[in-house]
């Protein structure tokens, strides 16, 4: 388990691609430089497609972990 | 990231069934949220996608690659392939709704998003929809009929934004 503490959280359970790159996008948009963004997702594909995503952006996966079928991100936002 | 541009996506979208019409949103409003600009340019039969009133049906006559499955019941029987012959699927009256409510529920079952979502989220950001002038001309479609926030433009309108472009893709 992670103890950061993030300043939002986003539940993108049940959602298939590219619904979480999407939301986990727009909850971004709406954090200032440096703030953390928990997301949840139960696709599969997001491990890969979150870190494409990262990549891309540069906002920067601190932490990431998965049990019980759910996969978790900490993104720090992009200044 | 460091780079002096964004990296640039062009796509056309020539498609208009429900099925050919999830590529075009689905790579413009991901490469959106990857920070690449994009643009869409509409033609031929995927202008309708643009249409406020999108009607796009799935098309499973003569197409035998698309598995007929239903979106109800236990696992193993959705993961049922029906195979429907071709001689039923063109004379049975209203069998282009039936199939595409069938792929419509498998798809939000699935946490699919719908296309008007993935459309909203192209516009939302800003992806540049292009509505193609010379098809709105030929199929009788006007300006109203679309969503806001698209563009009307021709070949050159596309071909300007393309040859800066680092994928380019017709779909």
């Amino acid at each position: 388990m992670s103890d950061i503490t993030p300043t939002q959280e986003l539940d993108c359970r049940k959602l298939n691609c590219p619904l979480p790159i999407l939301k986990t996008k727009k909850a971004l948009k709406s954090l200032d430089a440096g703030d953390v963004l928990k997301v949840v997702a139960t696709d599969p594909g997001s491990v890969a497609d979150m870190a494409a995503f990262s990549r891309r952006t540069g906002n920067e996966i601190l932490d990431q972990s998965e049990g019980g079928g759910e996969y978790t991100f900490f993104f720090r936002k992009a200044g | 990231m460091s780079e002096e541009r964004p990296k640039r996506l062009a796509l056309i979208a020539s498609r208009g069934t429900l099925d050919w019409a999830y590529p075009p949103f689905i790579l413009a409003s991901t490469a959106a949220a990857l920070d690449m600009e994009v643009a869409v340019f509409f033609t031929f039969y995927g202008l309708p996608l643009l249409k406020k009133d999108l009607g796009a049906k799935v098309a499973p006559h003569a197409n035998p690659a698309m598995p007929m499955k239903m979106p109800f019941g236990s696992e193993k029987f959705q993961n049922i392939t029906w195979n429907v012959p071709n001689a039923v699927s063109g004379v049975v009256p209203g069998f282009e709704s039936f199939a595409t409510s069938m792929m419509k529920k498998k798809f939000a079952s699935k946490g699919v998003a719908t296309i008007e979502e993935l459309r909203e989220a192209c516009v939302e950001l800003e992806v540049k929809l292009i509505a193609c002038q010379m098809t709105m001309d030929v199929f009788g479609f006007s300006r109203e009929e679309f969503i806001d926030g698209i563009d009307i433009g021709g070949a050159a309108t596309f071909l300007e934004f393309a040859a800066d472009s680092d994928i380019s893709l017709f779909i």
